[in-house]
């Protein structure tokens, strides 16, 4: 196995230099994203930055309570990441409180099944295996429900005068919002099916080339990345259908009357 | 014989209001825009949250499921939108005999929606509301965009449709000729107050 190349903070600093050119690119196209795009590049650096080191820590210390404590970070951070991208988000705790549910239900259902039934490795918490694949499962199942809930709130907002409608003519508020629901889980879902389509032909998976890079026969990280493909397309697939399902709820009080009321004005 | 009762029923902060409307009566309501007509109707139907209640036939409002009160007190919105693509998806029967009263033919269940005009919609928006045989009307200006003759056609059915089912009408208006015509009772809502205008 040839070890990977190490990479000196001097070869991250003229990596770092693509992104100052786009970011002083924005000026004069007035893109308005200069801003966005540093903080969200200093942000990548402290943050991957950080887990590095507490990875390096926990691996030293397989222990199910440490584990625990940083997949609900990670859960948290998450759901704070859907509420931010929501244009009219849910009023309150349920905002956030759907979004971190959802994801906490299906992610860790996932993790778990995937580590305890396919993986199989002992002991079946060694955060080795867990904390990434955790990760991979959050960030996904975090875009389809962003996308999925972002959907659903804006198109009850413009489609309020025909969700009402609906209503008025005696359907139950399930019938009424049927078709905004099926719209909105599948905007959620779109982006994994698309990446399941395309990988291999398209892109290379992300997972799989760091393997690569990192020395492993490419078979066996041919596998792992199907593996991963898998527990994506059913973490992100659930969570999504759940967070949608809540919020396509939430969206009607127990009169079932459309309550736009309790979605944040922007 | 269905009798609707307004009792106490209380909606964007102003007076309780109470309103009988017998069975086969036609009340009008008008009033200045933005006086409360429509959050009255919607009150009614129970699609906003309201104080008070409301009674069919001595039946509360809120001792059934609202989809079922909305079937039954029918309410026609001022702009009724449509979101099938065909005009005929969105009606579960057909009468034949009201799409001539309004001036249609049969064929028009097979329309895309796109091909109606603002005054074809909210004919067959008043047509889809009856064919789900409401015991009752709630209806905001249901002739507010039609020509005099489409407009007395809609007023025609209304008539027949109150006399065959004696369905109590509350119907706003912003013409005083329709009112009079149409009503015998008339009311005005003014800053949320609901009071009996004299002809």
């Amino acid at each position: 196995m040839t070890q990977a190349i190490t990479l000196t903070p001097l070869d991250l600093s003229i990596a770092a230099l693509l992104v100052v050119g786009l970011g002083v690119l924005g000026l004069p196209l007035r893109l308005r994203l200069t801003r966005q795009i540093f903080v969200a590049a200093l942000r990548t650096t402290i943050q991957l930055l950080l887990v590095g080191l507490v990875l390096k820590w926990l691996f030293g210390a397989v222990n199910p309570l440490w584990l625990l404590l940083i997949a609900l970070v990670m859960v948290l951070a998450a759901a704070r990441e859907v509420v931010n991208r929501q244009e009219r988000r849910f009023r309150g705790a349920w905002g956030f409180g759907m979004g971190a549910s959802a994801m906490f239900l299906s992610s860790f259902a996932v993790c778990i099944f995937a580590l305890t039934i396919v993986i199989r490795n002992q002991p079946w918490y060694d955060p080795r295996y867990a904390i990434p694949l955790l990760g991979m499962l959050l960030g996904n199942t975090m875009n389809g429900i962003a996308i999925g809930l972002d959907r659903l709130t804006q198109t009850a907002w413009q489609q309020r005068a025909i969700l009402e409608a609906r209503l008025s003519l005696g359907e139950r508020w399930s019938e009424a919002v049927r078709q905004i629901r099926r719209e909105s889980i599948r905007g959620g879902m779109i982006p994994i099916i698309n990446a399941m389509a395309v990988a291999g032909i398209v892109s290379l998976p992300g997972m799989m080339t760091g393997q690569i890079l990192a020395g492993s026969p490419p078979v066996e990280a041919v596998k792992y990345q199907i593996l991963i493909m898998f527990l994506i397309a059913a973490g992100s697939g659930f969570g999504t259908i759940a967070a949608v399902s809540a919020g396509s709820r939430r969206l009607f009080d127990e009169r079932e009357r459309l309550r736009l009321d309790r979605l944040k004005e922007t | 014989m269905p009798r609707l009762e307004i009792r106490d029923l209380a909606f964007n902060g102003g007076a309780p209001v109470n309103l009988t409307i017998e069975p086969a009566e036609c009340v009008a309501l008008s009033g200045p825009s933005g006086g409360g007509k429509t959050m009255m109707l919607r009150a009614v139907a129970d699609l906003d949250p309201h104080g008070g209640d409301a009674f069919l036939d001595g039946s509360a409002a809120s001792a059934m499921p609202a989809p079922i009160w909305r079937r039954r007190v029918g309410f026609l919105p001022a702009d009724s939108p449509w979101w099938y693509d065909r005009v005929g998806d969105h009606f579960p029967t057909v009468d034949n005999s009201a799409l001539q009263t309004l001036g249609f033919e049969e064929d028009v269940l097979k329309w895309t929606v796109r091909r109606l005009s603002s005054g074809e919609k909210q004919r067959l928006a008043l047509l889809r509301l009856l064919v789900r045989k409401p015991e009752a009307l709630l209806l905001d200006e249901p002739t507010a965009n039609l020509d005099p003759d489409s407009g007395a056609r809609v007023e025609r059915l209304l008539a027949d449709y109150r006399d065959e089912y004696a369905a109590p009408v509350l119907w706003v208006s912003h013409s005083a000729e329709q009112a009079g015509r149409v009503a015998r009772r008339r009311f005005a809502m003014k800053d949320g107050e609901l009071r009996e205008a004299s002809f």
